[in-house]
């Protein structure tokens, strides 16, 4: 018995928000952005659209390649940090959308950048148990809508968008070989959305302090990022007895692109085998390792057998990683 | 090597500016042109090639080169 991922999709709003749109908005500017961070745009929802929406679209995309009718999936999970709602679930409203009047138990899983990897994890244990033997797997946010646009050190980097993955069990080798899941709560305040939930209900005073956006330490995100995502990979590597060397593609998070290349550098990760979509993306917390992972697959980067890590790291602080053979 | 070349070979790597333009009053913000990611990933430089662990709490007192080879002087004993 192995799992899979049989089919992959991705949806990103029409409007990119360019870092000629952001010098509007904030004293910044291109060039600080682009030196800094590698961004040069990020796609924006539109006013009527929300997270649910482009998880839709992306799951659409992951069923049809994978030739998964809506009717056979047993399940769908939705990693989110910006759902719909805060009740019910992201991954309601996309059961609703997918698979109307079907009774498919859909939740949302919340890691934040981690979210997909943290969902991959999740999913792969069902999968073996054989209670389940297709899940609907997305990653999508709709992060602009929590940006402060007076916050210049934030609101460049973080834009919307979804991606999904179709996971199957099936006999035969190959498919996800391991994951490993690792958070530290201590740096709980190092990424947040203080505002809006049971510590600091929405009100005025919330609203006015801005603590219904996102806020970062930026510089002490950097340092745990860094050290956890290569722990993190070397732990998963050693489980399934893989060198870094035996990678053919490292699917990491699009945090920044220092990060990227501090993790490259002390992985020692040829850059050609870590894609990167951060200049036209931004990033899409838990929607940009599906959504690299599509771009990818529908570019033909993959071939069968590959062997294929995936990297993420997010608020909480969490981490983890995935090693899979593609096919 | 003794300490302060050390400091100013990671230095010079890290930020990209001429190892003889290296002088201990300089300023890592204002006269290196670092930024706070900047100085970050140059700590953990300095941690890696010293074999020691600097807190947040004294990362963020250090402004000048002079700084960080007089806290380096403090953590380890035979440093130089």
């Amino acid at each position: 018995m192995s799992i899979h991922i049989s089919g992959t999709g991705s949806a990103l709003p029409e409007r990119a928000l360019t870092n000629a749109d952001l010098e509007k908005l904030v004293e910044t500017s291109d060039e600080w952005i682009v030196t800094r961070t590698g961004i040069r745009e990020r796609r924006m929802m539109a006013p009527e659209e929300a997270t649910s929406d482009l998880v839709t679209r992306a799951g659409a995309r992951a069923l049809e390649m994978s030739g998964v009718r809506p009717q056979d999936i047993d399940l769908i999970i939705v990693a989110t940090c910006t759902p719909d709602t805060l009740t019910p679930s992201t991954a309601n409203y996309v059961q609703r959308n997918l698979c109307p009047g079907l009774s498919i138990p859909a939740f949302d899983v919340s890691a934040a950048c981690s979210g997909f990897v943290y969902g991959l994890g999740v999913a792969d244990a069902l999968l073996r148990t054989g209670d389940y033997r297709r899940i609907l797997l997305a990653g999508g946010e709709g992060l602009t809508r929590f940006m402060d646009y007076q916050e210049r050190t934030v609101c460049i980097l973080f834009g919307d968008g979804a991606g999904a993955a179709v996971v199957e069990r099936r006999e035969g080798p190959g498919g996800v070989r391991a994951t490993t899941l690792q958070s530290d709560g201590q740096f709980t305040d190092a990424i947040i959305i203080p505002g809006g939930g049971s510590r600091k209900p929405l009100s005025p005073y919330v609203l006015a302090q801005r603590e219904a956006f996102v806020k970062m330490k930026g510089a002490q995100v950097f340092k745990v990022a860094v050290q956890s995502m290569e722990r993190v990979a070397l732990d998963t590597l050693h489980k399934v007895g893989w060198k870094v060397g035996d990678l053919d593609h490292v699917i990491a998070h699009q945090a920044n692109k220092r990060i990227l290349d501090a993790v490259a550098e002390r992985l020692e990760i040829p850059r050609e085998k870590m894609p990167t979509n951060l200049a036209v993306r931004g990033n899409t917390s838990a929607a940009s390792v599906p959504i690299l992972l599509d771009e990818c697959n529908r570019a033909g980067r993959f071939r069968a057998g590959d062997k294929v890590l995936l990297l993420a790291f997010g608020a909480g602080l969490t981490w983890g990683a995935t090693a899979l053979e593609w096919g | 090597m003794d300490l302060v070349e050390r400091v100013y070979a990671i230095v010079s790597e890290q930020l990209g500016v001429e190892k003889d333009s290296l002088v201990p009053e300089a300023n890592l913000l204002d006269d290196l042109g670092a930024d706070s990611l900047d100085v970050v990933e140059l700590v953990m430089a300095i941690e890696e090639e010293f074999a020691i662990e600097v807190p947040d709490a004294d990362a963020e007192n250090i402004r000048t080169l002079g700084d960080i080879t007089s806290y380096i002087e403090a953590r380890v004993e035979n440093a130089a």
